[in-house]
């Protein structure tokens, strides 16, 4: 980044490869569209670029850069939130085209297992984007990303303390939400591990 | 250890596997005699592993461009650029210059003498200049004594011959 803040054009469109991958994928579960998601990270390297003279080395360039993320996300997810629809995790089909796995299906896997596994991938991605924004983020900077706390926290400008709680609550939320994939098996729990 | 012990902090290293070696066998240990929190682990650990089964998505192949034509579309910094950000400084710095530049041309100078006194101070020099003869002499003219003790033009004038 320093590089680029020197001006040096190459260094920049280095940065665009290293991290354009982790940007979009982050983004895109933030706000759950793939175009929308492109579009913000378009934005985020537009902010880096314009940024880069008032760059200082204070903190990692990862925290910087997903500082930027966070904050135009959970903008987009704000302006956007009378337009998006209720989640119901009973849902049995997703709203984005692009919910399927962009890898192969495997020769020996039977088009059962297949949506099975589509079906599992998109439950627990429902599950995710059913999270108050800020666990969310948290949760995605946590598990995908594998921020540190510290870092996370100065991404979500909060206390450490503070995001532990929050990482708590969203992982409890998750756990009792994705209870049909994780609960442990009760014998006599007739109507236990449906989703209310 | 208690249940009770097992705080938020503890469960979220235990989760993600951050917790150092003794303090996760502290939670095992526990776990291992309650089944309640047995449970708890056994779901985070299923938990944090469904979690992966998320799959990643690729940009699209016109990202990089996308991105590059909107940078290149960004407007060039100029050699003034950097008072850019501070746009009420730079103006006020170039409401200073421009009156100190008034100033500097207003302000008359510690020598200079007021327009129209030069031709005048021209002429009385060059009056001064065109008496210095005179003003040479000046002993000389005021005293007519002196005059006096000049042969007179008759002494002065030669004898003819006769």
């Amino acid at each position: 980044m320093l590089d680029v803040k020197a001006g040096d054009e190459t260094s920049f469109d280095l940065l665009l490869l290293k991290y354009r991958s982790p940007l979009v994928n982050f983004l895109h579960r933030m706000v759950r569209d793939t175009a929308t998601a492109e579009d913000l990270a378009q934005e985020v390297f537009l902010r880096v670029y314009r940024a880069r003279k008032q760059y200082t080395p204070s903190a990692k360039f990862t925290t910087w850069l997903f500082r930027i993320a966070t904050n135009v996300a959970l903008n987009s997810v704000r302006d956007n939130r009378h337009e998006r629809r209720a989640i119901s995790l009973d849902a049995p089909t997703t709203d984005d085209e692009d919910a399927a796995p962009m890898e192969l299906p495997g020769r020996e896997r039977s088009i059962d297992e297949q949506m099975i596994e589509r079906d599992r991938s998109e439950f627990i991605r429902q599950a995710i984007a059913s999270l108050p924004e800020k666990q969310r983020a948290a949760v995605l900077l946590h598990k995908y990303e594998e921020m540190d706390y510290a870092e996370i926290a100065r991404v979500l400008d909060c206390s450490e303390s503070a995001l532990k709680s929050l990482l708590f609550r969203a992982y409890e939320t998750l756990r009792v939400q994705l209870a049909p994939l994780v609960a442990q098996p009760v014998p006599h729990s007739a109507g236990e591990g449906k989703l209310s | 250890m208690k249940c009770e012990e097992i705080t938020q902090e503890r469960w979220l290293a235990y989760l993600d596997g951050r917790a150092g070696s003794v303090e996760r066998r502290r939670v095992e240990e526990h776990a291992a005699g309650c089944a309640a929190c047995r449970a708890r682990a056994e779901e985070f650990r299923k938990l944090w592993g469904a979690l992966d089964e998320v799959p990643a998505i690729e940009p699209s192949l016109g990202f990089d461009a996308s991105v590059r034509q909107r940078v290149a579309a960004e407007p060039r910094r100029r050699w003034f650029g950097w008072l850019a950000p501070w746009p009420r400084v730079a103006l006020s710095a170039a409401v200073v210059a421009a009156l100190a530049i008034i100033v500097i041309v207003k302000m008359p100078s510690r020598h200079a003498r007021p327009m129209g006194t030069n031709a005048v101070v021209h002429q009385e020099d060059f009056n001064a200049i065109k008496d210095l003869g005179v003003l040479e002499n000046y002993d000389v003219v005021t005293n007519l004594d002196a005059l006096s003790e000049l042969p007179s033009a008759a002494e002065n004038q030669p004898q003819q011959p006769q």
